[in-house]
């Protein structure tokens, strides 16, 4: 007969770069339950609205997340903008979603190395931080920052690209793609990353979108929501289809990044072509007063900033739903049932980014 | 230009478990569950979202106010029914997982109910 | 054969020029853009406190008596906006980060030198409307 052991999991572990804490309750080497309690970075960062003037939370709702930092930013000021029924130049919506296609780009690098590290396979990991910088250096180029754009801001953007750097930055994609399909053809063909992926952490279609598993792990089990395509920013009038994959494991996580990693760089393609002349910036006149769930697909799925104002500058509730806490429930139900050894690798396949979970 | 039709419907709470059974039978998905403190009253939204329809319904209550869970309908709302306990310390009965205010470990209790802020003001002294 | 996928690139790792810099020996890219640190010219600053008031992380004090710009280099977060608000531009950023500390001071005290021009005196309040 077997008995049930605990075993706790994280906050420190090797394969976890933020911290979440996972109580594995354990039937010999299976996984029967799991609880997952988070709170080690707690920074409560949306109550500081209340301190911030309006235009200034921008850089606070920048910094909630250290990956997907423009998205925060442009979520943020897109609600804001809806609620002060702002009419924000288009080439402003351009160079928002160019900038937001490199974030993605970055983010699912960042962690498709970060996979690779959590299988094992080191020579793998460097090779997608190598390509990584590439991207990184174009955001560091355009906006002076790596990592915290800062780029956006409320009733446009606060840089332009010029037309030429727009030109060499398209140029450059063509190495950049030959390079990343060198890397997919690893994590979709190699034997020994898919012997550590297939079948591991299955979520069916239903308890997919039941459970609220938003943006990769939704798309990877066949629910193809994806909420550029509600048409913010520039997306709509760019052509894209989300990308689903049915099997629901861990390698249908993981080729979902893949295979967005080049639906971001035909995106940013279709919008370097696209993008108009004009002005970057409207001006912004009075305080908000109303209400708005600002809703923008991150590299890790459906993120929500619900911004309520009252007429003054500071808002009233800030409220930032990250798409982490939505695929925590998602997680639990894929661990029940696997192998300890797993864990780490079903664990990073939802993309946990825990400090913006946290807020 | 709106991006999209945002319908927010205020019921009571006794009214709640009926509407949300409406929308989980509709083939609804949670988008998410907020409180927000409005004066001296709790605001909760819960949003629901169907093929890119978005839709809110929301209840305001008092600090004692028992909320039912909805967690019996949407399994994953036990996230943010904990949240929501956690950090502005709205009862909320009959969770499926009720971490008891464990879920997000905060060293003051309920944080978010009567924010304090540390260091504040420019020219502070070190 | 699909174990060897990764071959080709290995191999091409090997054989080509490494893709890091030896860092503190080779400086590291900066761009125009970069966002380093903020610097302060402070024969031109005419203490009016808009930087105060704007920056997020409230790490700038200017004290109009004293005539002192202060700057809280680990408070700051390097956002750019204090230089987009000054009025009179002697706010700039450099590209260089500022250097790793040791100890909790990253406060940095700036003497403004600025001399009102000479004009007819007016109130207390008047630099805006001479600047
Ligand atoms: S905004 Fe410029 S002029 Fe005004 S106090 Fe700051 S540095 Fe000086
Ligand atoms: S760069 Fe930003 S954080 Fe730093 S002093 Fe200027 S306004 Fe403040």
């Amino acid at each position: 007969m077997s008995r049930k052991i605990v075993i706790p999991f994280g906050p420190q572990h090797p394969v976890l770069p933020e911290p979440i804490h996972l109580d594995l309750v354990l039937e010999d080497e299976t996984v029967v339950d799991v609880i997952p309690s988070i709170g080690y970075i707690h920074r409560g960062l949306e109550t500081l609205v209340a301190k911030r003037e309006f235009t200034e939370y921008v850089y606070i709702a920048e910094r909630t997340c250290g990956i997907c930092s423009f998205i925060h930013g442009l979520t943020y000021c897109q609600g804001v903008e809806q609620i002060m029924d702002l009419e924000v130049p288009p080439r402003a919506h351009y160079l928002r979603t160019i900038w937001s296609e490199y974030s993605r780009l970055h983010s699912h690098l960042l962690w498709l190395g970060l996979f690779a590290d959590a299988m094992g396979f080191e020579n793998l990991f460097m090779n997608s931080w190598r390509l990584r910088e590439f991207v990184l250096d174009i955001l560091e180029e355009t906006t002076g920052g790596r990592v915290i754009q800062g780029s956006c801001k409320i009733g446009g953007v606060r840089k332009d690209i010029s037309n030429e750097k727009l030109a060499s930055m398209a140029a450059d994609l063509k190495g950049f793609e030959a390079e990343l399909s060198d890397l997919s053809d690893v994590f979709l063909h190699d034997d020994s990353v898919k012997s550590r992926l297939v079948d591991v952490g299955k979520l069916t279609r239903t308890d997919a979108y039941d459970l609220g598993a938003m943006g990769p792990v939704a798309r990877g089990s066949g629910v193809g929501i994806d909420l550029r395509k509600t048409g913010y920013a520039a997306y709509r009038d760019l052509r894209f289809e989300p990308v689903t994959e049915t099997a629901g494991d861990s390698y249908a996580r993981c080729a979902v990044r893949v295979r967005e990693l080049f639906g971001s760089i035909d995106l940013i393609r279709q919008a370097i072509e696209k993008i108009p002349e004009g002005d970057i910036e409207v001006k912004v006149k009075g305080n908000p007063d109303g209400e708005y769930f600002s809703r923008s697909e991150q590299p890790r799925g459906e993120l929500v900033h619900y911004l309520k104002a009252n007429g003054s500058k500071h808002l009233v509730r800030s409220r930032i739903r990250t798409p982490t806490l939505t695929n925590i429930p998602p997680l639990v139900k894929m661990l029940q049932g696997c192998e300890l050894a797993d864990v780490p690798v079903i664990v990073l396949s939802i993309d946990p980014c825990i400090g913006c979970t946290e807020r | 230009m709106k991006i999209e039709e945002q319908t927010t419907i205020v019921i009571g709470v006794e009214h709640l478990i009926g509407r949300v059974e409406q929308f989980r039978k509709g083939g609804y998905r949670l988008v998410q569950l907020n409180c927000s403190k409005i004066g001296e009253q709790f605001e909760i939204n819960y949003c629901f979202e169907r093929e890119y329809r978005f839709e809110n319904i929301r209840i305001v209550i008092d600090f004692e106010t028992e909320v039912p869970s909805i967690s019996g309908m949407y399994w994953g709302a036990f996230v943010y029914e904990n949240e929501m306990h956690d950090l502005y310390g709205v009862a909320v009965k009959g969770m499926n997982i009720d971490f008891q205010g464990n879920f997000i470990r905060t060293s003051v209790q309920y944080p978010f109910r009567n924010p304090s802020f540390q260091g504040e003001g420019p020219c502070q002294e070190k | 054969m699909a174990f060897f996928e990764m071959a080709k690139t290995a191999i091409r790792t090997v054989v080509s020029r490494p893709a890091t810099l030896m860092y503190p020996a080779r400086p590291g890219k900066k761009t125009g853009l970069s966002r380093g640190h903020v610097v302060i010219d402070p024969s031109r600053c005419i203490s009016c406190g808009m930087c105060m008031k704007k920056c997020p992380s409230e790490a700038i004090c200017v004290e109009k008596d004293e005539r002192i710009w202060r700057i809280d280099r680990l408070r700051c977060v390097v956002c750019n906006s204090c230089i987009e608000v000054c009025p009179v531009k002697c706010l700039r950023m450099d590209l260089q980060y500022s250097p790793a500390l040791l100890s909790h001071s990253g406060l940095e005290t700036f003497l403004i030198t600025y001399v009102k021009p000479e004009r007819p005196k007016k109130s207390e309040t008047g630099e805006n409307a001479d600047a």
